[in-house]
């Protein structure tokens, strides 16, 4: 036989005494934890310095202490509150129907035939048109008041939701449907244990575009048609040359996003923890 | 060890002219085999003789395959894949368990995984196991269901020389004990000869050879050039 000759070879073994030197790493290292502060927090010291230095137009960019200041006088008096509570509201309403109408098309799609003929292309078709653009039928439609900016605000936040949930049904592997013709699993039961945890991580993608959707359509819409809320208290504020308080409304947004977003990618950890990305 | 002569009396896979093709192309054509209850079967072939076709035909999952002949299989069938194929969302126990519920059936399901020596990885994610212990929890999961006929297309085909070793004495092991009828799928002419009774060649659609396997013969060697010829082979180092 051929392969007795390849045998021949004894195994070679070096002695080597010298130090290796150890191979550089090109992981980046070792993350310190609350390290992503650092460039933010240099930014509000270069800030307050500035400020303090007397360098910043106090007009044009205040001092963080007036912000902070203006921010509590404003809360103290209710208007904030008042302010923050008709946005919350808005964007609030807006994406409840919007995640609720995503969910829905989007397993009506994925699941049926006749579901997806009549739904994927019409929701496309949808996607085409910048949502803001609709704008003015919709107050035509609805009148300039509340219902307009939620209805806005769920067709913002239904389109990523449907179309990455969609994107992951059908995208799920072959072989897992072959798996459950194999187990004998009903169709309810497919569902259940493949389709819907499959198709998670998609959906959550389509989550997070969904909450900064929701809060970027409700920026524009309290700036240009409200007469309540966080953006028209900005709008005033730029009619009376106030930066104080438009810096109050924007650190407010801010931590809207953040906590929102935030508060998304925690659920998506507990609900991926399956997933061990490179991060972990 | 020797054949239960008493559970070899009825069939328990028949097939009567099976025919499948792809886009005119005749796949299987018109085979007539029979499986005894608890018989070890292999099947070999090149790649692209139709064993994987014939063996889901037997699965039934040739949903839109073109195709006559008559097929009777038993009622529990379980098929173990090339892939582990675990669901990554579900720990290990819960993918054992796919498709079955209750208190027993979670008791039998933590029994498979024992078998396998898989016993206190019940919690484990998918993605924390090896490529064998993945393979051997995609076994606990087919015997759970106590298959009378268990098909395996190329189960250890993707594994390293030693874990499928391994995996051979453990698949063989579990086949002495449960006794179901096993089909496997395989291009490797020594799995073949180590774990199955009888080895089938497929060739152009039919079979080209039926060789059953004595396990106390010194054969080996024998058996090996002849699967090797009947797959167009000849003797190694040629």
């Amino acid at each position: 036989m051929t392969t007795t000759t390849l045998k021949t070879a004894a195994p070679v073994v070096v002695a080597d005494e010298r130090p290796r030197a150890r191979r550089r790493g090109l992981a980046p290292g070792t993350r310190l934890p609350a390290a992503r502060l650092t460039g933010p927090l240099l930014l509000l010291v270069l800030w307050a310095a500035a400020s303090a230095a007397g360098r910043l137009d106090p007009a044009a960019i205040p001092a963080p202490w007036t912000v902070v200041e203006t921010g509590a006088r404003l809360w103290t008096d209710g208007t904030l509150t008042t302010d923050i509570l008709t946005s919350l509201q808005r964007a609030g309403s807006g994406f409840v129907i919007g995640l609720t109408a995503g969910i829905v098309l989007a397993l009506a799609s994925g699941l049926t035939r006749t579901g997806e003929a009549l739904i994927d292309g019409t929701v496309n078709l949808n996607r085409a048109i910048p949502t803001l653009g609709l704008i003015p039928l919709f107050i035509l439609w609805l009148g300039i008041g509340e219902t307009f900016k939620i209805a806005i605000i769920a067709i913002v936040v239904y389109i990523p939701i449907y179309l990455n949930t969609h994107a992951a049904l059908s995208g799920i592997d072959h072989r897992f449907v072959e798996l459950a013709e194999v187990q004998g699993l009903s169709k309810l039961r497919f569902i259940r244990e493949i389709v819907i945890p499959g198709a998670l991580p998609g959906f959550f993608v389509g989550l997070r575009l969904g909450v900064t959707g929701s809060w970027l359509g409700l920026v524009v819409l309290e700036q240009i048609n409200a007469t309540s809320g966080l953006g028209y208290m900005m709008f005033q504020a730029q009619n009376y040359g106030q930066s104080d308080v438009i810096l109050v409304g924007l650190v407010v947004y801010g931590i809207f996003g953040l906590v929102s977003d935030s508060t998304v990618r925690l659920i998506e950890r507990r609900v991926l923890s399956w997933r061990r990305t490179l991060s972990n | 060890m020797a054949p239960h002569t008493e559970q070899l009396t009825r069939p328990a896979v028949q097939l009567r002219g099976l025919t499948r093709s792809f886009d005119g192309r005749t796949v299987l054509d018109g085979i007539d085999l029979d499986i005894p209850a608890g018989q070890f079967v292999a099947l070999l072939g090149h790649s692209g003789s139709g064993k994987s076709t014939l063996l889901r035909a037997v699965a039934g999952l040739d949903h839109e395959v073109t195709g006559s002949g008559q097929l009777t299989a038993p009622e529990r069938v379980s098929v173990v894949f090339q892939d582990s194929r675990l669901l990554p969302w579900r720990r290990v126990l819960a993918n054992v368990l796919l498709g079955l519920d209750g208190k027993e059936a979670e008791q039998q399901g933590r029994e498979a995984l024992a078998e396998v020596g898989l016993a206190g990885r019940e919690r484990a994610w998918p993605n924390e196991l090896s490529g064998g212990e993945a393979q051997r929890a995609a076994l606990a999961r087919s015997l759970v269901r106590e298959p009378e006929l268990l098909l395996a297309d190329e189960p250890f085909g993707a594994l390293d020389a030693l874990t499928r070793i391994r995996m051979h004495a453990l698949l063989r092991e579990l086949w002495e004990r449960h006794r179901p009828s096993v089909l496997l799928v395989t291009h490797d002419v020594d799995e073949a000869i180590a774990l199955a009774d009888r080895v089938l060649v497929l060739e152009h659609g039919r079979i080209g050879l039926d060789l059953t396997v004595d396990r106390d013969a010194q054969a080996r060697g024998e058996y090996r050039v002849r699967l090797l010829a009947a797959l167009g082979v000849t003797a190694d180092g040629g």
